[in-house]
């Protein structure tokens, strides 16, 4: 995947509190997604995901504060901007038009005392304000219908739907303004395997229609596998590798996605003995020194505690187009 | 609908308990009103004239209790709420009528003012959270937790007096003629400003900290989040999403606050002597006038139910997720 790109981050820093007693949850995390290209982003639960999530939208609830870096949108046609210097009023433009999200919550996304309808047109309203009432009705109808729920589901509220369609109302929500990218945190975590896998089998299906990119978040690695084009796997509020999702599946290089890899089962290939990760998260107030992974790292050797290890091109048959912050891999070409 | 009619059903129910133990009760208190009416004269009335008073009151007949309360249901039903012993000859239903209207009024305007000024101000305070309004909460709480009579006498004592223009006492002018004209209206509402003023001041802050509450509450849910990201205006956003969910549990206080209008503000009228239907349930109790407290409790507990009915209809309105299918 060599396309355009259309959202960059650059160096993004995000904390949590002020001064000295500030958490750091995301620290220089650089990543680009690229025009139609899903990218997954996974990771142990307090490792940054949905932090980082947050803090490009600038939806961080307080005392969450971005405290240094770019995230730079390229619109298609335009210019591209940083959407961390635009004004609230450029900023509520920019939301939903520009970058949608399906949020973790999919029970309680909706506003349980109004109908689909109303929750459908009031997103186009408020972009689009020369819209005829009718032509917002139609808008959002042709929405439930994109993701299979029948139209006349739009008179209903949010209780007399159940979790699937819920969650399949917000994914036609967030497409209804046809943003350029959608970021899905943990989209179907509250929803059974089977409709995991339907929802997301239509995600797929709608993007290669509609032609969208896709940030997926997600601490479940075997979905990411099967359904994203480029993987990065987050751990201690840093990206620590990066890769095409075929190379990192077949040939993790950092110890900790070889850890994330050998604690699911495969669905297909020989049996093999699970293994976890022992240990548990790093406490983000206290980080180790070094790699933060170095505690918990079957592989740690000398250099590890002592030093940071840089995310970049590592030295090895199968680097290109992937980066690892990682001692076994040295890297060639840092990026930043 | 079947929930409603449940609803009804249960109301009928509590209404028929409240009513015959307002039946009972009063027939629990000691003496009788000839006696306070004897210990009023001092003993000076002769037996003839007591006599005649038990036959005018019409407690001479000694009925069995159960003749009593089938009487007393058959008259309930014809709206015949008895004689007022104290106004003696006019009937309960008649002195209830005239300080109803005082009472609705004063403080039918003021809770509902009340609920207003507190639950905006509440929606403010919830979603800019930490500015000034914020500061205002503990001096609203002190003042919400000082007893309203108090505050009422505090309120006289340093507001009324000769010279003042706020009367400590009374509904209007002494002399005045009750009636829509340009001498009695205005009299009213000077009369009703101090007493007004302490209901406002001591009921706005449970609004407000209800309500700033329900919106830091509900600030926090995902459907919050979702309106932000969908790039909504600010306004949309704290009044249709977050305002119209923490509403909920303020707009059934606020229909149960409503059936406390009649009666719930007895120490207020009190303390300025108003003439609504606390004072008279005063009075009433004072002179062990058993029709007129009867009639008062009725109106009461009519009032109550009829608001809780209001509560549970206003809920189903608001709320999808009472309305039941079917």
């Amino acid at each position: 995947m060599t396309g355009q790109p259309v959202l960059e981050i650059r160096n993004l820093d995000v904390d949590y509190g002020l001064g000295d007693q500030a958490v750091h949850a995301v620290r220089e995390v650089n990543l680009t997604l690229h025009r139609g290209e899903v990218l997954g982003l996974a990771g142990e639960s307090g490792s940054g995901k949905s932090t980082l999530a947050y803090g490009l939208t600038r939806l961080l609830p307080p005392p969450g504060v971005i405290s240094g870096g770019e995230v730079i949108y390229h619109p298609p046609g335009g210019e591209p901007y940083d959407v961390l210097g635009l004004s609230d009023r450029e900023l509520r433009a920019f939301r939903w038009a520009e970058t949608a999200i399906v949020f973790q919550g999919a029970m309680n996304s909706l506003n349980p005392v109004h109908k689909i309808s109303t929750q459908l047109t009031d997103v186009i309203k408020a972009h689009q304000p020369n819209l005829s009432a009718a032509a917002r009705t139609a808008r959002a109808r042709e929405m439930l219908r994109l993701v299979g729920i029948s139209p006349d589901r739009m008179e209903s509220y949010p209780h007399q739907l159940s979790g699937g369609m819920r969650q399949r109302v917000m994914i036609g929500m967030a497409l209804a303004l046809e943003p350029q990218v959608v970021i899905m945190d943990e989209p179907t975590t509250a929803l059974d395997v089977v409709m995991q896998r339907q929802i997301l089998g239509q995600l797929i299906e709608l993007r290669e229609r509609l032609g969208f990119s896709v940030i997926f978040i997600t601490h479940d690695l075997s979905l990411l596998v099967e359904f994203s084009d480029r993987i990065a796997i987050m751990y201690g509020g840093r990206i620590v590798e990066e890769a095409p999702a075929e190379t990192l599946y077949r040939d993790p290089m950092h110890p900790y996605s070889q850890g994330l890899l050998g604690s699911f089962p495969a669905l297909r290939g020989p049996r093999r003995e699970l293994a976890g990760i022992p240990g548990s998260p790093p406490d983000l107030r206290a980080m180790p020194t070094g790699c933060s992974f170095h505690p918990r790292c079957p592989k740690a050797f000398e250099p590890c505690p002592a030093r940071l290890p840089i995310l970049g091109q590592p030295d090895a048959p199968t680097g290109g187009g992937r980066t690892v912050a990682c001692w076994l891999h040295p890297a060639r070409v840092p990026v930043g | 609908m079947k929930y409603l009619l449940q609803r009804i059903a249960f109301y009928l129910f509590t209404a028929w308990a409240a009513l015959t133990l307002n039946f009972v009760i009063p027939r629990m208190i000691p003496g009788d009103p000839v006696k306070s009416m004897i210990s009023r004269f001092q003993g000076q009335m002769d037996p003839d004239a007591i006599e005649s008073l038990y036959v005018l009151f019409g407690i001479d007949k000694q009925a069995g209790i159960w003749d009593q309360y089938v009487d007393y249901w058959g008259q309930l039903f014809r709206g015949d709420l008895g004689l007022s012993f104290t106004s003696f000859p006019s009937p309960v239903s008649e002195v209830i009528g005239t300080s109803v209207w005082w009472t609705v009024l004063l403080v039918g305007i003021t809770t509902a003012l009340s609920f207003a000024i507190g639950t905006g101000l509440g929606v403010l305070a919830g979603w800019r959270r930490g500015s000034w309004i914020d500061g205002l909460l503990p001096a609203t709480t002190f003042l919400s937790s000082v007893p309203y009579f108090w505050l009422g006498l505090v309120a006289i004592a340093l507001l009324a007096g000769p010279g003042s223009f706020f009367p400590s006492s009374g509904g209007y002018e002494p002399g005045l003629v009750p009636a829509f004209d340009q001498y009695f209206i205005p009299s009213a509402i000077q009369h009703s400003l101090l007493p007004a003023f302490t209901i406002l001041i001591s009921s706005v802050s449970g609004w407000i900290l209800s309500m700033r509450n329900m919106m830091v509450t509900v600030a926090a849910e995902d459907y919050i989040t979702v309106a932000h990201a969908k790039g909504l205006p600010e306004r949309r956003v704290a009044l249709s999403y977050a305002a119209r969910n923490a509403l909920l549990p303020n707009v059934s206080g606020f229909a149960l606050s409503l059936g406390f209008i009649v009666g719930g503000t007895l120490l207020v009228e009190i303390v300025f002597s108003y003439p609504g239907l606390g004072y008279l349930l005063f009075r009433a109790v004072g002179a062990k006038d058993y029709p007129l407290m009867q009639g008062i409790f009725l109106v009461i507990t009519i009032s109550v139910l009829l608001a809780n009915l209001l509560a549970d209809v206003v809920y189903m309105l608001l709320d999808p997720r009472t309305r039941k299918e079917g």
